[in-house]
């Protein structure tokens, strides 16, 4: 049982707020991802988390133990580092026995649990190796297994993908998804890829300068972002916002078109590219740039003078300096707040 | 002649520029390698060789010279003070230089910048200027002549080197490697011990045998703090104008020799430690 409890954690550096105030729980067995740019704090937040990063305020609890105060090794976590951290100096065999050996296991039982993990990992043939011998999607696996083979209550990741080539990545991705869900370890994963967020997470907290935005399942992430930044960086192409101003008690219009929104003073329209069909009625837009990738056609618009994109069935013919009229799924649409930035429900 | 084509004087100026090139490499290297020659041949030919000439290209490996060198009256004495003085150097210079190119490369704590500068400042007082102050509270704490006295004069001398040297080589073992090691249960103390220190040791002896060297060839210190023990360097320069010629070429052989093999051996790391000073 290792769930994990992050009260009210910040951490300075100097002058720069990294963290405010991050409240946040991770239930045993749950795979959490930190999704966020470079600099929002989510390496920070795992860090203090592995006790490599003294928080300036707050608590850190895991597994029902207030941990803030531990040092790493006393914290029952193993982390995978982004460049490896494989000691050159040991054969990998000798990397992934470290941990045990300083636990002093028993040498029977730690070659058994070496040789284990490093055939989930499919490394077994690679035991006699120095780091310096191998690729680096082969010292990724050494890096995964080592953590592994401690048989940790967490593991945590940072960006542990991120130097592989595309190719690996995908499949080191499903491989880590299969091998992570059996050892039954809380995952803490720290990514900027919002597709590895999204295959691999149980849930996403999407962070941004310094705070979570929002942490929720992948799909309700998506479907529901809880502010404008979440809409705006998840969704390839992202979501679209156009203006909308006010037409009578709960109706808006949008670039000459009435719908159906909340109460209020102001709001934002925002529909993802994906939710919007060509029609007889809707949105006219002038199309720019046509994009064929296969399946879809990307099409980027202008509706009232701002840019709108579309994902649209590639088998419609479309060109350029054409004016076409799109419709919203209706209950696809989506509305924020222009001041707070958040969603409205 | 009109039909010469326009290309010769540029191949001429290059040709030239080569040349001169060439030259001046050449004369760097006689300029090094004459007097190592010089010194070679001279200490390992017959004592009757060495005042005659002209000199052979190669030594008649007459080990007489150096025979008589190490029979002249203190000589292995010296030389032994020289040993003893060196290695304490190396400890002394190591033991202090190495945790604080540690403590540079891994931690930030107020006045980082200055501290390093100040680790150089130390070789800006010219050495005679603290000889006197020093001679005179070794006198009063009784660490005149004697072997410790001035292993500690030479490990201040050798310091900025021994510190500069392991920061450039703890700033290049990643930071990540010790923590890797804390999380997989070391403490501070054996993530070094285990994952740093093996990676380090190559380069620390570098910065060990370059603290020997240093203090091996010192003769200022060396001539003014001890009387009775003498280091090598002290004892020839003293006897300089009383000792025939052959033992003058057999001590600066013997003198040179460790310097000339120990700095070759560890080339490698004495670079790395400009490429760090010169950012």
């Amino acid at each position: 049982m290792a769930e994990i409890v992050i009260k009210g954690v910040a951490k300075s550096f100097g002058a720069f707020t990294a963290l405010h105030s991050v409240d946040l729980t991770i239930a045993d067995q749950e795979f959490m991802v930190l999704l966020g740019a470079s600099g929002c704090g989510k390496t920070t937040l795992l860090r203090i988390i592995a006790g490599l990063e003294t928080p300036s305020q707050g608590e850190v609890w895991i597994g029902g133990r207030r941990v803030d105060h531990l040092p790493p090794r006393a914290r029952g976590i193993s982390m995978v580092f982004q460049n490896y951290a494989v000691f050159p100096h040991l054969t990998v065999f000798e990397n992934i026995a470290f941990g045990l050996r300083m636990a002093k296991v028993a040498s029977s039982e730690v070659d058994r649990r070496v040789r284990r993990t490093a055939e989930l990992m499919h490394i077994e043939q690679l035991l006699k190796r120095y780091s310096g011998e191998l690729s680096g999607g082969q010292r990724q696996r050494v890096a995964v297994a080592r953590a592994l083979a401690m048989e940790p209550d967490v593991i945590l990741m940072d960006e542990p993908l991120s130097n592989l080539d595309a190719l690996l990545r995908l499949e080191m991705r499903a491989e880590l998804k299969g091998v992570l869900a059996e050892s039954k370890t809380t995952t803490i994963y720290v990514t900027h890829d919002q597709v590895e967020a999204m295959s691999l997470a149980d849930r996403i907290s999407v962070m941004n300068g310094g705070y979570i935005v929002q942490a929720d399942r992948p799909t309700e992430v998506y479907r529901n972002p809880a502010a404008r930044f979440v809409g705006s960086f998840i969704g390839n192409p992202p979501m679209n916002f156009l203006p909308a101003k006010p037409d009578g008690a709960g109706r808006w219009q949008v670039a000459g078109q009435s719908f159906a929104g909340p109460q209020g003073a102001a709001a934002e329209f925002a529909i993802r590219p994906e939710d919007l069909h060509p029609s007889d009625t809707g949105l006219s837009a002038e199309v720019r740039v046509v994009e064929p990738l296969g399946p879809h056609t990307l099409v980027t618009a202008q509706v009232a003078g701002q840019p709108l994109r579309a994902v649209l069935d590639s088998d419609r013919h479309i060109t350029p300096g054409q004016v076409i009229t799109l419709a919203p799924v209706p209950d696809r649409i989506r509305w924020f707040d222009p001041e707070t930035q958040k969603a409205i429900a | 002649m009109s039909d010469t084509p326009p290309i010769a004087p540029q191949l001429e100026a290059r040709r030239a520029g080569r040349f001169l090139f060439h030259a001046g490499v050449a004369l760097l290297v006689l300029w090094v390698l004459v007097p190592i020659w010089f010194l070679f041949v001279n200490a390992l030919s017959a004592p009757s060789e060495v005042t005659g000439f002209p000199k052979r290209l190669w030594p008649s490996f007459d080990l007489a010279s150096v025979q008589f060198f190490l029979q002249f009256q203190g000589v292995t004495q010296a030389l032994w003070n020289s040993v003893k003085v060196a290695v304490l150097t190396m400890i002394l210079s190591i033991g202090m230089g190495a945790p604080a190119g540690y403590a540079l490369s891994r931690f930030d704590f107020p006045g980082k910048e200055f501290f390093r500068v100040l680790v150089i400042m130390t070789r800006a007082f010219p050495l005679p200027l603290l000889a006197l102050p020093l001679a005179v509270m070794f006198i009063r704490t009784g660490l005149d002549d004697t072997v410790l006295g001035l292993a500690l004069v030479h490990a201040m001398l050798a310091l900025p080197f021994a510190v500069l040297i392991t920061f450039s080589l703890f700033s290049g073992i990643p930071v990540e490697l010790e923590e890797a090691a804390w999380t997989l249960g070391c403490n501070r103390l054996q993530a070094f011990i285990k994952v740093v220190l093996p990676l380090a040791l190559p380069g620390i002896m570098a910065s060990a045998v370059f603290a020997f060297v240093i203090s091996w060839n010192e003769v200022f210190a060396a001539a003014v703090l001890t009387i009775e023990n003498r280091t090598l360097t002290a004892f020839l320069l003293q006897s300089l104008n009383v000792s025939p010629l052959p033992l003058k070429f057999a001590g600066g052989a013997a003198l040179v020799m460790p310097a000339l093999i120990f700095i070759f051996a560890v080339r490698k790391y004495l670079f790395a430690m400009w490429g760090i000073a010169n950012r």
